[in-house]
């Protein structure tokens, strides 16, 4: 970065300190005109934050909560891996039929909001009776995170295997490897390596889409901080601890991501990126 | 599929209003797009800035912002900003929401713009800069004449993925008391759950129509503007 | 080699996904391990699953790892009279989008939560009761003295949940320049009620003084006492179930010993709500 600029000299650091000073202050300003604010409303109220400080909370309410959302999380991320691999290998079938559709299918499900499978998954399982009322939300939350988010590792692979060098397909179709094999052993092996961070980037997006769940009445952590400040009538301060638990867990991912970056460069002939690809990047290139 | 099952099906359009829904949705997206694509060049700016303090509160504002869900954000900005702060956007009831929807949707995805413009901004070639100072220009102007408007050119597809994400988040706006396309969807399934498939296509594919125009713009958008090095 | 992992963690998604989808199965398993407490406290063999809410407080809502409410403590009586002790009673999370399927699958074998007997619900599930008349009313700030019913909210402020019929009834039939904020709870209005930001919460009387009687609001906000319509909370059966005349018995009984009462005082009582006594406490309707 420090190329973009000339290192500050004293007169510029001089003013930078004035302006720094004026920042704090008018930052200062709103923190404590927001705070008075509220401790008017009586939401400062030691009462209503101490009870976080107690095991109650935790225990019942938010490390449950915290659990549900970590089980979907999870489920989704398995379930979308299986899937992604379904339909990436379909979008680098040498059929057309079979590129087709999964091409298809693919940006179909990257278009619709997860919000919207839910709700669909929700209502629709509830009404089918195939599974447990009691299990509908959780597949539901899992149904709508693995269609999203399964197509979108479906198209990393494909990006990622697009991104590789021609001449590690060449290599494999000259020791006599045939299309498919190439495939399997060379190219998306590769592929997944070089698209590791972007995939990484995605399971902070499904862990933060799990919330969603809470509109479904999945009983994860934002759903557990609901009831919890339900019953204690502290639903504002439940909910401002459980966003906190949120960014702390998704920071970790971030930075597990980028870390990941840094790392994975030499593992692969292709180039390690940390965004996913754009929707509808195939139109005209296959 | 005979007849009377497509009347029956048309009839529910009649009773309910599919495509002011969706405006709401595209109105969403459109304000909140602007105001996020302003906030999040002001974060880019600050994150490349030469002022320590300025990139740290960018970093922050970032880290703090992409990683709360956009649900949390959503009920903070009607129960936190107009419930208890007593911030009004509008006199009038139901706008006053719409508005803090577009500032909570517009806050959220300013972070995922800034993010998309720094990776623009890391397309842009160090001699660039270096060509720039080396002509005496400070920060403030090589950014402006230099940098920027090279990195938004790089940055056209992860701009677009942002908006594309920004519009389907829209429905979140169900959140903070907007009548928006999902809790219609909801309603039209409880009352018609017999034609559950038929409704969820219906909206499913209204936000396929919106959102791969969006894709296929900025693709060949990001294609004709690449700058060619 | 990479073989080897890929199977393995295919088995992994796979056990994951029985073990996500399962988790309701195993509901038979401590049938037979509770059988020793039976004889002490009830006389009826296994367990019996009773849908509540979890989030409403007075009503039905977990404290902890307990369970409180009239809905619960209704639940109780009727089970201890049915022969189950509370050791035996599995409560399950009743959604109300939810309780008809819980029902039909034969999920929960009685449904305590806020389950108003309607025509449309007859169709696909039976009722024993009602054990509560409830009607729709408004919660106000408790200093308020300007809103006394429905139509006093001209021009108001109102919060509700997302597609709640007493909203609509309000605006349909009493005041149509209503300003309605919709939220995902009830908890929710209630916090935009005591900072001062809507006048009124509406939903049905008992659920909003459940709310009121939560200590942190107790003294904040009141039940306005005026309700305007009538919903006959009913227990949830399924349509084959037999138990019908004996919970009908039990709710008779618990009304005629006073419990009922006392139930109702002990959760709801401290919002200082009464209940409507032109239709407090009911008669059981004749089993079908």
């Amino acid at each position: 970065m420090s190329t973009l600029f000339d290192v500050p000299g004293p007169v510029a650091r001089r003013r930078m300190v004035w302006v720094n000073i004026a920042a704090t202050v008018a930052v200062a300003g709103i923190g404590v005109w927001v705070l008075t604010r509220l401790g008017a409303k009586g939401q400062l109220d030691a009462a209503l934050w101490k009870p976080f400080l107690t095991a109650n909370p935790w225990v019942n309410y938010l490390l449950p909560g915290l659990v549900e959302t970590l089980k979907a999380a999870g489920i989704s991320i398995v379930t979308s891996a299986v899937y992604g691999f379904v339909f990436g290998l379909g979008r680098l079938s040498s059929s057309k039929i079979v590129r087709t559709v999964s091409g298809g299918v693919v940006e179909f499900f990257r278009a619709v909001p997860v919000l919207l499978m839910m709700i669909f998954f929700y209502l629709g399982l509830g009404q089918m009776r195939l599974i447990e009322p009691s299990d509908v939300p959780l597949v539901a939350v899992v149904l709508g995170l693995t269609f999203y988010n399964g197509s979108v590792f479906a198209e990393l692979i494909r990006s990622g295997v697009h991104g590789l060098p021609k001449g590690q397909r060449e290599a494999a179709l000259a020791v006599g490897l045939r299309d498919v094999q190439s495939l399997r052993l060379i190219e998306v092996p590769q592929a997944v390596i070089a698209m590791l961070p972007a995939i990484a980037s995605q399971l902070v997006v499904i862990l933060k889409d799990t919330a969603l769940g809470v509109i479904i009445t999945y009983p994860e952590l934002l759903d557990a901080a609901r009831r919890y400040g339900a019953g204690n009538g502290n639903i504002l301060q439940s909910l401002v601890v459980a966003a906190l638990i949120f960014i702390v867990i998704n920071y970790g991912l971030t930075r597990l991501a980028e870390a990941l970056a840094g790392r994975v460069g030499r593992r692969t002939a292709g180039e390690a990126r940390a965004e996913a690809p754009t929707l509808v990047t195939a139109i005209g290139k296959d | 599929m005979d007849d009377g099952f497509l009347q029956q099906f048309l009839s529910l359009f009649d009773e309910f209003d599919v495509l002011a829904a969706f405006w709401v949705n595209i109105q969403l997206t459109f304000y909140a797009a602007i105001i996020a694509l302003v906030l999040g060049t002001v974060l880019a700016v600050m994150r490349i800035s030469p002022v320590p303090s300025l990139r740290w509160a960018g970093a922050t504002y970032v880290t703090l912002l992409r990683n709360t869900p956009l649900t949390i954000i959503m009920v903070f900005c009607v129960l936190g900003l107009w419930g208890q702060l007593g911030l009004t956007l509008s006199p009038d009831f139901q706008t006053n929401f719409f508005r803090l929807a577009v500032l909570g949707l517009s806050i959220y995805h300013a972070a995922f713009v800034c993010e998309a413009l720094r990776s623009g901004v890391n397309t842009v070639p160090v001699g660039q800069a270096e060509a720039a100072r080396a002509i005496g220009l400070s920060f403030w102007p090589a950014a402006r004449l230099i940098i920027l408007p090279q990195a938004f050119r790089g940055s056209v597809a992860p701009l677009g993925n942002v908006l594309i994400a920004l519009t389907k988040n829209s429905t979140v706006a169900a959140a903070a008391s907007v009548a928006e396309a999902s809790g219609l969807m909801k309603t039209m399934i409880e009352f018609r759950p017999d034609v559950i498939l038929a409704i969820f296509l219906t909206f499913a594919l209204g936000f396929v129509l919106i959102v791969v125009p969006i894709g296929l713009a900025t693709t060949s958008l990001s294609r004709r503007l690449a700058v060619s090095r | 080699m990479r073989r080897g992992r890929l199977v393995l963690a295919l088995a992994a998604a796979a056990t994951l996904t029985l073990a996500g989808c399962s988790s309701g199965g195993d509901d038979d398993a401590d049938a037979g391990a509770t059988s020793e407490e039976t004889e002490a406290s009830g006389g009826a063999e296994g367990t019996i699953k009773i849908g509540i809410k979890f989030d409403q407080p007075g009503l039905g809502f977990q404290e902890g790892s307990e369970y409180t409410g009239f809905d619960v403590d209704v639940a109780k009586f009727v089970a201890g009279e049915l022969g189950y002790g509370e050791d035996q009673i599995e409560w399950v999370q009743s959604p109300s989008a939810q309780r008809e399927t819980l029902l039909q699958n034969g999920q929960v074998d009685m449904i305590f939560a806020t389950y108003s007997i309607t025509d449309k619900r007859k169709e696909v599930v039976s009722f024993a009761g009602p054990y509560f008349v409830a009607g729709q009313d408004l919660l106000v700030a408790a200093d308020d003295d300007t809103i006394t019913g429905p139509e006093d909210l001209e021009g108001k402020n109102l919060c509700s949940v997302t597609g709640s019929t007493s909203a609509q009834r309000i605006k349909d039939e009493y005041a149509t320049g209503t300003n309605l904020l919709e939220q995902p709870g009830y908890a929710e209005c209630v916090t935009a009620l005591t900072a001062g930001t809507v006048d009124a919460v509406t939903t049905d009387d008992i659920i909003l003084a459940g709310l009121a009687a939560v200590p942190a609001n107790e003294g904040k906000v009141k039940v306005v006492g005026n309700p305007f319509s009538e919903e006959n909370y009913g227990v949830g059966i399924p349509k084959e179930s037999d138990k019908c005349e004996a919970i009908n018995e039990a709710i008779t009984k618990m009304i005629d010993d006073g419990t009922w009462q006392e139930l109702l005082d002990k959760n709801v009582g401290a919002s200082g709500y009464q209940a409507n006594e032109e239709l407090n406490p009911p008669t059981p309707a004749a089993c079908a």
